[in-house]
C-alpha cells in the first residue's frame, strides 16, 4: 500500500515535471493549471504514503535515506504550493518541480525497508529535529529556485535584449523579496534544527557535538545563510548577490545531504 | 442577401479626406437612418474612427447598393464623387467578412495589435442595435467579429510587447518593480519623448513625481502638469537616493551622471534597484553605470532595439491571427449557407403542394361524383406521396454538409424551383 501511494505520487510529480518543462517553451494558462492539478494530486498521494509509513514504523518517517529524501521533497512541494497559490509567480513550477522530481527519484531508488531505530535514538527529538531541518531545507530549496529565476530575469533586463522568458518571468522585485522571505523562514528553522540536534545528541550519547561531518556542513550552511541575512540587513546587499548566495547555500545543503553519504562515517542514521 | 462594406482608412485616404468623411455625433444617427432607407439596403452599421470610416451593409443587390452608398456619401458630406473614387474601397460577401474580422483584430490597423479598434467596433454595433438598423445578417456578423477578435487576442500574442518607446519603458519598469504606485520617479530635463514616457508612467500609477529642470520656470510648469514637486537641478544626483525611476533628457553635451557618483548613490540607497531611462541624444548618463548591480540603464537605442524586436514578434503573431480568421470565415460561411437552404426547403414544399393541388383539382373535375370519404382518401394518398418524395431532398438540405451550395443549386434545378410558372 505504502509503495503504491509512493509510486503514484512519483508518477504524478513526474508528469507535472514534464509539463512544467514544456511550459518553458510553450506557455498557456491551461498548461499551468494542468501542471498544478498533477502536483496537488501527487502531493495528496505523497502525504498518504508518508502517513501510512508513520503508522507502520511507529515513528517519524525521516530516518533512512529513502524516507529522508521523500520527506524533503514533501516539504518542498508543500512550500511550492503555498507560494504558488499565494503569489501566482509565472514559471515557478518550471524551476522547482524538476528538483522535486530528482529528489523523489533518488528516494525511489534507495532501499525502502523499515529498520528498527536504535533505542538510544528513539525520542520525541526525532520528529522535532527532522521536521525543523527539512522544512528549513525546503525553504532554502525554494529560495535557490527563485534565485535562479532572479538571475535569469536580471540577465534579460541588464542585457537590454529582453526576449524569451522575459515576459513570463515575474518581476525582479518580487523575486528578490520572496527569496529574502524564504531565507528569513529557513534560517530560524535551520538554527532550531541544529540546536534540537545537539540536544538530541546530548540525550542519546551524552555529548552535544560529535565529529559527524554532516554537522560541520550544517554549520557551514548556517554561516552562509547568516551572511546572506547579515549583508542584506546591514549593507542592503540584495538582488543578484543575494540570489547567488542563496544558490551556493543550497548547493552546500545538497552536498551535506547526499555527498557525505559517500564517506559513510556519519552518526546520522541515514548517512 | 449580400454583405457589402464600403469605406476608407489611413492607407487609402489622407487625414483631410478622412476627417471630411467622418460621421461624428449627430451626423452618425442621421446618416444611419438615411442609409437604411436607400434602395437595396436592408441593414447598416457605421464605424467612424480617426483612422477609418466604414459602412457595413446587408443588401439585396450589391452592385446597386454600392452605387447608391457612394452617391449617398458624396451627397451627405458634400464631396465630389470623383474625389472619393480613389479613397473608397468595397468588399462583398466572403471578402467583406474577412475584412471586418481583420479590422476588429487590428490586423488592418496602423499599429498591429492596438487595442482600441475592437471597442470602437463594439460601440458602432451597439449604436446600430439601439437605432434598430441591423437585422439577422449584420447582428450575426458583428457578434462573430467581436468574438473572433477576442479569440485572436487570447490565442495569439498580437497585443503583447510594447511597440512604442514610451510603452517599452513602462513595460521594463514593470519587470523591475512589483508595484509602480509605491515607486517615485524623477523627470530630469524635458523634451517630448521624455514627457510622453512620463505620462505613460503616470497613467500606470507611479507614486511620487520629482521634476528637476535647469530653468526653474519650465520645471514649475511641468510640476503643475504632473502634479509633482520641483527639485533643484544641481541637487538631482542627491535626489536619486530616494528615486526609483529616472527619465533623463537634459540636452547637456556631456554626461551629467558618472559611474563613481552612481556608486555612492547606490550605497546610500542601500542598493535598492533603480531604473534610469536616458532619452537624450547625445546621451547624458555614463553608459558604464549599467554595470553597477541593481542599476538598470536604458538609452534611446536600447529602447528602439526592443521596439523593433517586438514589432517583428507581432508580425509573426499576425500570421497566426490570419490563420484563425481563415478558420472562422469557414464557420461563418456555413452559417450563411444554412440561411440559404431555408428558402429552398420552403420553395420545394410549395412546389410540391402546388402540383398536388393542381392534380387533385383535375381529378375531381373528371370524377365529380366522388363522395366526401373518397375525396379525403384521394387527398390523403396525394399527401403521402409528396411527403415521401420530398422528404429525402428536404433532409439533405437541412443536413450540415460541405457542399451544400452545390446541393441547393442541384435541387433548385431538378425541381425547377427557379423557373417561373404561369
Amino acid at each position: 500500500m505504502i509503495t503504491l501511494f509512493f509510486e503514484l505520487a512519483l508518477t504524478f510529480y513526474f508528469t507535472a515535471t514534464i509539463i512544467s518543462v514544456v511550459e518553458l517553451f510553450r506557455s498557456s494558462k491551461t498548461t499551468t493549471k494542468i501542471m498544478l492539478i498533477f502536483v496537488v494530486t501527487g502531493f495528496v498521494l505523497h502525504t498518504i504514503s508518508i502517513v501510512l509509513r508513520y503508522a507502520d514504523a511507529g515513528r517519524m518517517p525521516a530516518v533512512n535515506p529513502h524516507e529522508a529524501t521523500s520527506f524533503f521533497s514533501w516539504c518542498t512541494v508543500l512550500l511550492f504550493l503555498i507560494l504558488e497559490f499565494r503569489y501566482k509567480l509565472g514559471l515557478l513550477g518550471s524551476f522547482i518541480m524538476p528538483l522535486v522530481f530528482v529528489l523523489m527519484l533518488s528516494s525511489a531508488m534507495l532501499p525502502r525497508d523499515i529498520k528498527p531505530l536504535s533505542p538510544e535514538l528513539q525520542s520525541y527529538w526525532l520528529s522535532i529535529h527532522t521536521i525543523l531541518a527539512f522544512l528549513g531545507n525546503a525553504a532554502f530549496a525554494m529560495a535557490a529556485g527563485i534565485g535562479v529565476m532572479y538571475l535569469i530575469q536580471e540577465r534579460y533586463v541588464k542585457s537590454k535584449h529582453p526576449s524569451g522568458l522575459f515576459q513570463r518571468l515575474p518581476n525582479l522585485q518580487i523575486l528578490d523579496e520572496i527569496n529574502f522571505r524564504l531565507i528569513t523562514i529557513g534560517f530560524p528553522l535551520l538554527t532550531l534544527a541544529i540546536i534540537s540536534g545537539a540536544l538530541w545528541a546530548q540525550s542519546a550519547w551524552g555529548s552535544y557535538l560529535s565529529g559527524d561531518p554532516r554537522i560541520v556542513l550544517a554549520i557551514i550552511t548556517w554561516l552562509i545563510y547568516a551572511i546572506v541575512l547579515h549583508t542584506r540587513l546591514l549593507a542592503g546587499w540584495r538582488g543578484k548577490r543575494a540570489a547567488i548566495l542563496s544558490i551556493i547555500g543550497f548547493i552546500t545543503i545538497l552536498i551535506a545531504f547526499f555527498g557525505i553519504k559517500l564517506l559513510k562515517k556519519g552518526l546520522h542514521v541515514f548517512l | 442577401m449580400n454583405i457589402l462594406i464600403v469605406g476608407l482608412n489611413h492607407k487609402t485616404a489622407d487625414v483631410d479626406i478622412r476627417e471630411k468623411l467622418a460621421f461624428n455625433g449627430q451626423k452618425l444617427e442621421e446618416a444611419l437612418q438615411r442609409i437604411k432607407t436607400l434602395p437595396d439596403v436592408k441593414e447598416a452599421v457605421i464605424l467612424s474612427t480617426c483612422n477609418r470610416v466604414e459602412i457595413y451593409l446587408a443588401v439585396s443587390n450589391a452592385a446597386a447598393a454600392h452605387e447608391a452608398i457612394k452617391n449617398f456619401i458624396s451627397e451627405f458630406h458634400g464631396i465630389d464623387r470623383s474625389a472619393l473614387e480613389t479613397s473608397l474601397y468595397a468588399y462583398t460577401d466572403i471578402n467583406a467578412v474577412r475584412h471586418v474580422f481583420r479590422v476588429a483584430s487590428s490586423l488592418d490597423s496602423m499599429i498591429v495589435g492596438e487595442p482600441q479598434i475592437l471597442g470602437q467596433i463594439k460601440d458602432a454595433f451597439d449604436f446600430s442595435l439601439q437605432k434598430k438598423t441591423t437585422g439577422i445578417l449584420l447582428n450575426k456578423l458583428m457578434k462573430k467579429t467581436i468574438s473572433v477578435a477576442k479569440r485572436i487576442r487570447t490565442e495569439t500574442k498580437i497585443a503583447e510587447n510594447a511597440v512604442s518607446i514610451s510603452f517599452a519603458a513602462v513595460e521594463l519598469a514593470k519587470k523591475i518593480f512589483t508595484d509602480l504606485s509605491t515607486k517615485s520617479f524623477m523627470l530630469l530635463g524635458a523634451g517630448d519623448m521624455a514627457e510622453l514616457t512620463a505620462r505613460h508612467l503616470m497613467s500606470s500609477g507611479v507614486g511620487d513625481v520629482l521634476i528637476a529642470n535647469r530653468t526653474y520656470e519650465s520645471g514649475e510648469k511641468l510640476a503643475k502638469e504632473f502634479n509633482g514637486r520641483v527639485v533643484r537641478f544641481d541637487d538631482f544626483i542627491h535626489e536619486i537616493v530616494n528615486t526609483d525611476i529616472v527619465i533623463c533628457s537634459t540636452g547637456a553635451s556631456k554626461y551629467v551622471l558618472m559611474k563613481e557618483q552612481m556608486h555612492k548613490v547606490m550605497k546610500e540607497r542601500r542598493h535598492k534597484p533603480v531604473f534610469i531611462i536616458d532619452i537624450s541624444v547625445p546621451r547624458n548618463i555614463d553608459p558604464k553605470i549599467n554595470d553597477i548591480d541593481n542599476v538598470y540603464l536604458y538609452d534611446v537605442d536600447d529602447l528602439h532595439g526592443i521596439v523593433d524586436t517586438n514589432r517583428l514578434e507581432r508580425q509573426k503573431e499576425a500570421e497566426k491571427a490570419e490563420g484563425i480568421i481563415a478558420e472562422e470565415i469557414e464557420t461563418f460561411q456555413k452559417w450563411l449557407a444554412s440561411l440559404d437552404s431555408v428558402p429552398t426547403v420552403v420553395a420545394l414544399r410549395d412546389r410540391a403542394d402546388a402540383v398536388k393541388k393542381e392534380e387533385i383539382e383535375k381529378l375531381l373535375n373528371k370524377l365529380p361524383r366522388l363522395g366526401e370519404k373518397e375525396r379525403d382518401a384521394v387527398e390523403y394518398m396525394a399527401n403521402a406521396i409528396i411527403n415521401k418524395l420530398i422528404h429525402p431532398p428536404t433532409a439533405a438540405l437541412k443536413e450540415d454538409s460541405e457542399d451544400r451550395d452545390v446541393l441547393i443549386a442541384t435541387i433548385r434545378k431538378l425541381y425547377g424551383l427557379d423557373e417561373r410558372r404561369d
